[in-house]
């Protein structure tokens, strides 16, 4: 069997956040260590401060500051993350946003008005961040992920502070832009129904120091994840909930 | 019902261009009433002043030391802006040359604007280029104050979003940086330019041979007070003209993505 390059490699030994002042020094990442496969979707969930967001700002090239090693498939890649606030530059306008995660000139930027129109935002293309709904906020935050065609898309939380059904058409959007340019994704979330409904992989931490307590492939297929009996027994068989 | 709707908005918006002209017609009627008691020289009622004001425009001598003045103001309100947001922004990001510098500009802050005036004047002798640095001198710890404020308030979540998706130092401070200080900036122009205003007068009195401030040292010496008040009323006319004709439109252009 040829060698597949690995997108991505993740070796964390240690994580440590200095004390400063009053508070003591907390070890948040123990000895953790995971490859992942191209183009799979990637869910790690556990405990609340548990160092998820950490691992991502890891990965990410935002800290710098701990023991182990992150490689990439490839040299330089194309990292996109979506955060848990949108992030968007308020005194820009929504397509402007979109525009400058990729250098002028691009080819890239002749796709923006598609993706617009695909994540409904065509209308609001010149309306200010301050002026749209949260809900469109995020969409403008997915659209400027995708618009690099990423080789990485991290997202951390992504849909939180969403009502159900705006959180669930976000998720829509998103296998929907998945599926039609697949590509690695690791994706943080406590809500279990969105990981089952997302993931092929879960990756569950332990309490800090957090390792990695179970690693757990999702076994439906694209077609079953539309059904919510088929989502919830798949739930109960990774989380063993009654 | 739309017709009540539309009466409100329009009734508070006549109210307030009303009220500003009621009380405008005040103060004149009320310094009208008190040169009237009066009866001095040195009280003069506002037709008068407005009459030596037009004259002066007439001869000339107003226009040209109102120009004198306003260049003055423009070259140190310049110098004073950059070097004032180079040594804010140095402070903000960096606390070592914060804590080191920060008694500097406490007393800088509280040094008496005269004093600088007259070392300038001093050291450097009556030349305009003592007359600038002393007026920029005065402004630059205001300008720095304001703007280590912005600089520590600079978002660390946009930084991190520019990071990862590689904004590059120029992008970033296009459109990460500069936007957010902003309102800092304009805060600080704003009361900036008010003690400008001020201070350049002081400067022009006491060493320049044109400009408002010499016009006003000149009034003085004659007590000349309805030369004093019509070039202070040009000065209140030009200052509120260059306001509203070219700041306020700057900042509400600066600011129109906000809700």
């Amino acid at each position: 069997m040829a060698s597949v390059t690995r997108p991505l490699s993740v070796r964390i030994d240690k994580k440590e956040f200095p004390s400063v002042g009053e508070r003591p020094s907390n070890h948040v990442l123990e000895n953790i260590s995971f490859d992942v496969d191209p183009g799979s979707f990637v869910i790690i969930t556990g405990p609340s401060g548990g160092g998820k967001s950490t691992m991502l700002n890891i990965i990410a090239g935002l800290d710098d500051d701990y023991d182990g090693q992150v490689e990439f498939g490839s040299q330089g890649p194309n990292i996109a993350f979506v955060f848990q606030s949108p992030r968007l530059l308020p005194w820009r306008t929504v397509y402007e946003n979109i525009a400058l995660a990729l250098p002028p000139d691009d080819p890239r930027l002749a796709n923006i008005p598609e993706l617009l129109k695909r994540v409904g935002l065509t209308e609001a293309a010149n309306a200010y961040p301050e002026m749209i709904s949260l809900g469109m906020q995020r969409r403008v935050a997915l659209a400027r992920a995708f618009v690099l065609e990423p080789d990485i898309l991290l997202m951390d939380e992504p849909f939180v502070s969403l009502d159900d059904p705006t959180a669930y058409a976000l998720r829509e959007l998103l296998v929907e832009l998945w599926s039609r340019r697949p590509t690695t994704v690791l994706f943080v979330t406590h809500d279990r129904a969105e990981a089952v409904m997302l993931g092929t992989r879960i990756l569950r931490l332990s309490a800090g120091p957090a390792t990695i307590a179970e690693d757990v492939p999702v076994q439906l297929s694209v077609a079953d994840r539309g059904d919510r009996e088929k989502v919830r027994a798949e739930q109960r068989r990774i989380f063993g909930e009654a | 019902m739309r017709q009540a709707h539309n009466a409100q908005a329009r009734g508070p918006r006549l109210g307030r261009l009303g009220w500003s002209l009621i009380s405008l017609l005040a103060l004149v009627g009320l310094w009208e009433l008190i040169a009237l008691i009066a009866q001095s020289r040195y009280m003069p009622g506002p037709t008068e002043v407005v009459q030596v004001m037009i004259r002066e425009a007439e001869a000339g001598e107003l226009w040209g030391n109102i120009a004198a003045t306003l260049i003055r103001v423009a070259f140190s309100f310049v110098v004073a802006m950059f070097i004032g947001s180079a040594i804010g922004l140095a402070l903000g990001r960096y606390p070592m040359a914060d804590r080191f510098f920060d008694t500097w500009l406490i007393f800088f802050l509280n040094l008496p604007a005269l004093v600088i005036i007259v070392l300038c004047y001093i050291w450097f002798g009556l030349t305009e280029v003592a007359a600038i640095t002393a007026v920029a001198v005065n402004k630059i710890p205001n300008v720095a104050v304001t703007m280590r404020e912005g600089a520590r308030s600079l978002s660390k979540d946009l930084n991190e979003m520019a990071h990862v998706y590689r904004f590059g130092w120029w992008k970033t401070l296009r459109h990460v940086t500069l936007p957010q200080l902003v309102p800092f900036f304009a805060a600080a122009a704003r009361s900036g330019l008010a003690l400008v205003w001020k201070i350049v007068l002081v400067v022009e009195a006491f060493g320049r041979s044109d400009g408002v401030g010499h016009q006003l040292n000149i009034a003085f010496q004659l007590f000349d007070v309805p030369m004093i008040l019509s070039y202070a009323l040009a000065f209140i006319i030009v200052v509120q003209i260059i306001e509203m004709a070219i700041i306020q439109p700057l900042i509400a252009r600066a600011t129109k993505w906000r809700r």
